[in-house]
């Protein structure tokens, strides 16, 4: 108990521990990782290649099983630079989550854009561009992670 | 069953300060010294345990505060053994029971205590719907419900 | 098409930290007030719809069950509806289903939220899966930033005149939040105050930002013949609307935001509307950020695309503009977050039966409400009129 208002505040932590289903689609996905792949699948109705690859389009409802290795290089589509931190937050901050449109894809990619400085917003804002080819770089160590690919940097 | 596709381990942990209001405020402060107490609604004159703003049949609010006797009688039990799970807050063996102190309308949900509890079959010839039994307080105050470390049988 | 429904009271609770009431009580003093604004008694309630954003934010889960006895919930059938950012407008249609279904004449809607005693940020990573987005999105902050900076590209606006729009409503909004006794956060603001704040997530910035905020609403909806009897001054349900998209957030576009227009064209069908910004009077747009506010007027047809910008900084949708959007002060002043989408419907009922006080938009007769809720996923819409 603490006394921070008039009355009692009672403070606690609930941790709940997961182990969760990769299932069959994010395995074959993430040991593409493991090997510095990244694959996408394409929707045999729409014909559209979604990454990450996935099992069904969720637009037509088939199944979308032609695996197709993907681009490591593409080009932001948006953009935003994070400063702000929060309890248990996943990624320290600052960094830049970005949507990024890889090379022969119909889908957006979610992830990081990096391989510079982040300190300053105003530096941030004059180099990262919509549009800017960027390109995937790896961990050398590999987890079967999302966060095998470290981000995306701007190809020069 | 072997595991064929990957799964992801994972603990989602999350911190909370609840805001103990009033009732709970002056509740907790009782226990501090040794008391517990109740409240009365002014409209079907019940007496709740542990002590509320409001009772929640009529809507009024309890505001008459009445401290409750510290002896009453399990109204029902259950012996906790071997199931352990993650997080759990208190470990096992234990038994929970619901406690009708002295006096009041409700049932007080806390622990029975004070004894042997390995043996399943002594516990249940011990512990009988009626059984009289008495809080034990621990000597450390935090003004918390586990101030009272559990009720113990009355002997005699 | 079902039975019509009305709303016939609303009570919403002081919202700020509120540290002083346990999670239950924070509750209770809406359905007091509701009660009270009524003067009809628990007892005739046939059903109580009830929600919060993710359970987990305050560490209780399944919190209807927490607040049965202050619901005045037992002996009734209770359902729960948790759509994240837009529960408060998913917990008014689950209602207004429920009425004009036939099934109930009169059903009680609480939404709330105790965000301060928990982790907000912390709890809505937990929206996202783990395997993939979790690590990019930095809460609602980085969605909403990433949104708004394609959406400022996409149609060319300068990055200036964004700013200066989005400096404008936090303004006019901070300032209007005077005029609502519920409002939490209520502040003179500056133009270099707000162009100058800290950076949350470029380009958003701290007064760009809503804060977080405990509280309740509570909402009494009845059906026609309920609402004759009991209230001289009903506000009409006159269209609802809500509409999702794709789970992934990179695989639908979130500048022409398609479940955005779908809702409110569902909502507008349904209430016969044809030019909403001629016909609405007012609209509680859902605001948590200065820049979304810009994207829904487009979105909601109160102005063409990529022409939000300019007619904010015009005053169109100011107090006194042509399309008064947020008296209330929205979202940007006060969002407890299983609320927030229920204060708008009970602000816009409140509007179209001018009750309002000092925020009332004088003459109003017809009146939207919205929230938005998940990932940039759904949008949820509901119209009021003065008329059935």
């Amino acid at each position: 108990m603490e006394k921070k208002s008039e009355y009692d505040i009672l403070t606690d932590k609930v941790a709940i521990p997961y182990e969760i289903a990769a299932g069959p689609t994010w395995t074959r996905f993430f040991e593409g990782f493991r090997q510095e792949k990244i694959y996408g699948t394409r929707c045999r109705k729409c014909k559209r290649v979604l990454v990450p690859a996935r099992s069904f389009c969720p637009r037509c409802f088939v199944d979308t099983d032609e695996w197709i290795e993907i681009s490591q290089e593409g080009s932001i589509v948006s953009w935003a630079l994070t400063e702000y931190e929060y309890y248990g937050m996943p990624t320290k901050p600052p960094f830049i989550g970005a949507l990024i449109r890889l090379d022969g894809t119909d889908s957006n990619f979610l992830h990081l854009i990096g391989g510079f400085d982040l300190s300053d917003p105003e530096f941030v804002r004059k180099t990262v561009k919509n549009g800017m080819k960027v390109r995937a770089v790896w961990n050398k160590e590999k987890k079967g992670h999302i966060m095998d690919i470290k981000y995306f940097e701007p190809v020069k | 069953m072997t595991k064929e596709y990957n799964t992801l381990k994972n603990v989602i942990e999350l911190p909370h300060k609840y805001a103990a209001g009033p009732a709970w405020t002056r509740f907790y402060d009782g226990l501090k010294q040794e008391k517990i107490y109740g409240s009365r609604c002014q409209k079907c004159k019940k007496v709740f345990v542990p002590a509320r703003s409001y009772c929640p049949a009529c809507q009024v609010s309890a505001d008459e505060w009445i401290e409750v006797s510290q002896e009453g009688k399990v109204i029902s039990w259950a012996l906790s053994i071997s199931h352990e799970f993650f997080g759990m807050p208190v470990s096992p063996p234990f038994i929970t029971a619901l406690i009708r102190l002295d006096d009041t309308d409700c049932d007080f949900l806390h622990f029975i205590g004070g004894i042997d509890l390995s043996d399943a079959k002594k516990v249940k010839d011990l512990i009988k719907p009626g059984l009289k039994v008495r809080a034990v307080w621990n000597e450390e105050k935090k003004g918390h419900m586990m101030d009272i470390r559990h009720f113990v049988p009355v002997s005699g | 098409m079902g039975r019509p429904v009305a709303i016939i009271g609303s009570g919403q609770t002081k919202h700020g930290r509120r540290f002083d009431v346990t999670y239950p009580e924070l509750v209770k003093e809406a359905v007091d007030r509701v009660f009270d604004s009524t003067g009809i008694s628990p007892e005739d309630i046939d059903g109580v719809v009830s929600g919060t954003m993710p359970s987990m934010m305050e560490g209780v889960a399944l919190t209807h069950f927490y607040f049965a006895d202050v619901l005045r919930s037992v002996g009734k059938p209770i359902l729960k509806t948790e759509t994240c950012g837009s529960t408060g407008v998913s917990l008014a249609i689950t209602g207004y289903y429920w009425i004009a279904s036939g099934m109930a004449d009169l059903v009680l809607v609480v939404g709330s939220e105790k965000m301060n005693e928990g982790d907000s940020q912390a709890t809505m990573t937990t929206v996202v899966e783990p395997f993939y987005q979790r690590y990019f999105i930095s809460g609602a902050p980085g969605i909403f930033s990433m949104q708004s900076q394609q959406w400022s590209v996409h149609y060319g606006i300068p990055e200036e005149r964004v700013r200066a729009a989005a400096t404008k409503l936090s303004i006019d909004h901070h300032n209007d939040a005077f005029d609502n006794p519920y409002a939490h956060i209520k502040k003179k603001l500056t133009e270099e105050e707000v162009n100058n704040a800290r950076i949350i997530t470029y380009p958003v910035r701290l007064w760009d930002v809503c804060p977080n905020s405990d509280g309740a609403c509570a909402v009494i909806f009845a059906s026609e013949k309920m609402a004759k009897k009991i209230s001289k001054n009903p506000a009409w349900v006159k269209g609802v609307g809500y509409s999702g998209e794709e789970y992934w957030f990179g695989d639908s576009d979130k500048v022409v935001w398609q479940c955005a227009i779908d809702a409110a064209k569902q909502a507008y069908d349904m209430a016969g509307i044809k030019d909403p910004r001629k016909e609405l009077d007012v609209a509680e747009v859902y605001n948590p950020f200065t820049f979304q506010e810009l994207l829904y007027y487009e979105c909601f047809g109160f102005c063409d695309f990529g022409k939000a910008c300019d007619e904010t900084l015009k005053g169109t949708f100011a107090k006194g503009g042509e399309l008064p959007c947020d008296p209330s002060g929205g979202t940007l002043c006060t969002n407890p977050i299983g609320a927030t989408g229920l204060n708008r419907v009970a602000e816009a009922a409140l509007q179209v039966t001018n009750q309002a006080g000092d925020h009332q938009i004088p003459g109003a007769k017809l009146a939207l409400a919205h929230a938005m809720g998940g990932v940039d996923q759904y949008n949820g819409i509901m119209i009021l009129g003065s008329k059935l």
